[in-house]
């Protein structure tokens, strides 16, 4: 495949699995943990590194599971101790990424893995970075963990979609059914964990942020029904990915930054055009004449 | 024997006592209304029993048995604001998850569901707005809808946060005949209740709450002047008379 094919196809990666997180992100109100576990995951990354000393993909989704569930303990933890939800979020998660920060200038400061790439992500060197596999042939590592943590999701979401809608709508009555609500939570966090650290390589920890959210957002204008809403998300998360790219290449300017943007011009349009929750069919809707 | 039994029970919220050595027992059949003022923790009993909220000290046994093992006789109608109503889903959909514990896990829902979904909801009179998103229900119908969603449950023990909070008359008939109907069939129905007007039309038990029981007992015999005082201390304005 082309240069340009393998940036478009791990973009789209990562525009699908963060769309289809997004999702329930949106639904359990807990975008602010997106940012907050993009973070922290970094920490893992570091901390995977000084142990085995190389930069894989296992190892690393190893680590920014541990640093994700870890980001998410702590906050329920000092939550229970009657810390505000925010404030919370906002301690664990600054604090486990200044220790990444720290420790990446003291102790791995390398070539390989330096703050301004975990922060801002790095498209252009996807492609390069290629492993072997049998009967495909040479593929970029980026790509090949992006697959697999789509796979994952999308089982995660197929196999337990009724219990992600009901401990979403409503964890009491989940839990007055028997179904787990703290470990699906813990589930949750970690699917967060593994789509954030595979996005890593092409759009940084702060970019993810955006594909996660501002897709889902945008979907959540347009639909009712939940099934929709997936569907939609992921596709403007590939929509956004996709034309991100080429808005980068018409300006010449940073990739992962426009993709994000397309994310917000995505949602700027469903914002105004969305028919049932949009600015315009709220102008437009005392005009119309019903048809029945 | 009785549906419940709770002796001793204490909890605490963010660090303040909120049940105080709480104790009774729920004969099958009644329909018993929980009744006490704002930060009395009745919601908070509701919550302590079905194992949401956790309990310092004390013991509950539902059917002689725990909680746990007899998790599927046990129905529970949160408040109405305790959901987000905006979430993209309709009123159908909501009462299928009533049955989410039948389904079974890596299962999706059947036809048999849907069917026993939709006649909870002609029961409730809300058939024709199956397909609505839940946002665009009057107060009323959510409350329709969430009883729905406990009748398809198929228990034989019920717990309901204010059903009757902020509903239309014609929605308060719909749900008082609901809940008649269940007390026929031997169900027995707990009510976390506000208004104390319709206490004695409505239920045949009053438990009176503040932070410990007040009383408890048929409403006959509990529903006093002097009890509700004691319960509510001096903040209560509306006494019945005679």
């Amino acid at each position: 495949m082309s240069y340009t094919g393998w940036i478009l196809l791990t973009a789209s990666l990562v525009g699908l699995s963060c769309g289809l997180i997004g999702v329930f992100l949106i639904l359990r109100r807990m975008a602010m943990m997106a940012d907050a576990i993009s973070h922290s995951v970094l920490l893992g990354i570091v901390i995977a590194f000084i142990i085995t000393r190389q930069l894989s993909g296992g190892h690393m989704l190893i680590g920014a599971i541990i640093a994700g569930l870890l980001t998410a303990v702590l906050v329920q933890w000092f939550n229970s101790l009657s810390i505000q939800h925010d404030a919370s979020i906002g301690v664990v998660f600054t604090t486990l990424f200044a220790i990444g920060v720290i420790l990446i200038a003291t102790q791995v400061g390398n070539a390989h893995l330096d703050v301004k790439h975990a922060l801002m992500g790095e498209i252009t060197f996807v492609p390069w970075n290629t492993i072997e596999l049998p009967f495909i042939g040479a593929v970029p590592e980026a790509a090949f963990l992006l697959a697999i943590v789509l796979i994952v999701v999308l089982l995660a979401i197929l196999a337990f979609y009724k219990e992600w809608k009901i401990t979403s709508f409503d964890p009491a009555l989940a839990a007055s059914l028997g179904i787990p609500v703290m470990l699906m939570h813990y589930v949750f966090m970690s699917l967060v964990s593994v789509t954030t650290v595979a996005s890593f390589d092409a759009v940084g920890a702060i970019m993810v942020v955006a594909m996660l959210i501002t897709p889902a957002a945008a979907a959540y204008l347009w639909t009712d029904r939940l099934s929709v809403m997936l569907v939609l998300s992921g596709a403007f998360g590939v929509l956004s990915a996709i034309s991100g790219y080429y808005i980068a290449v018409w300006l010449d300017t940073s990739i992962s930054g426009s993709m994000a943007f397309a994310t917000g011009l995505v949602f700027m349009i469903s914002f105004l055009g969305s028919p049932k929750h949009g600015l315009l069919s709220r102008v437009i809707r005392p005009f119309t004449i019903p048809s029945a | 024997m009785a549906v419940l039994s709770v002796q001793g029970l204490n909890a605490s919220y963010r660090r303040n006592k909120v049940l105080d050595e709480v104790s009774f027992e729920v004969q099958p059949g009644s329909l018993t209304s929980i009744v006490g003022p704002n930060g009395a923790g009745k919601s908070t009993l509701l919550k302590v029993l079905l194992e949401l909220h956790p309990k310092l000290s004390g013991s509950v046994s539902f059917f002689g048995s725990t909680f746990g093992r007899m998790k599927t006789r046990v129905g529970y109608v949160p408040q109405r604001g305790s959901v987000d109503w905006d979430f993209p889903t309709h009123a159908l959909d909501v009462v299928m998850m009533g049955l989410y514990g039948h389904v079974g896990w890596l299962k999706w829902p059947k036809r048999c569901h849907r069917e026993k979904a939709m006649a909870a909801l002609e029961q409730m009179g809300m058939a024709d707005y199956a397909g609505r998103q839940i946002s665009q229900l009057s107060g009323g119908q959510q409350q329709r809808v969430f009883l729905a969603r406990t009748l398809v449950q198929d228990a034989d023990l019920y717990f309901m946060d204010e059903p009757l909070a902020g509903v239309d008359a014609a929605t308060e008939q719909a749900i008082m005949a609901t809940l008649n109907e269940l007390k026929t069939a031997g169900k027995t129905v707990m009510v976390v209740h506000h208004d104390l007007q319709t206490v004695e039309d409505y239920f045949d038990h009053v438990l009176l709450l503040n932070r410990t029981v007040v009383a408890h007992g048929s409403t006959e015999d509990v529903f006093t002047k002097e009890n509700v005082y004691r319960a509510y201390g001096g903040g209560l304005r509306w006494v019945r008379e005679g």
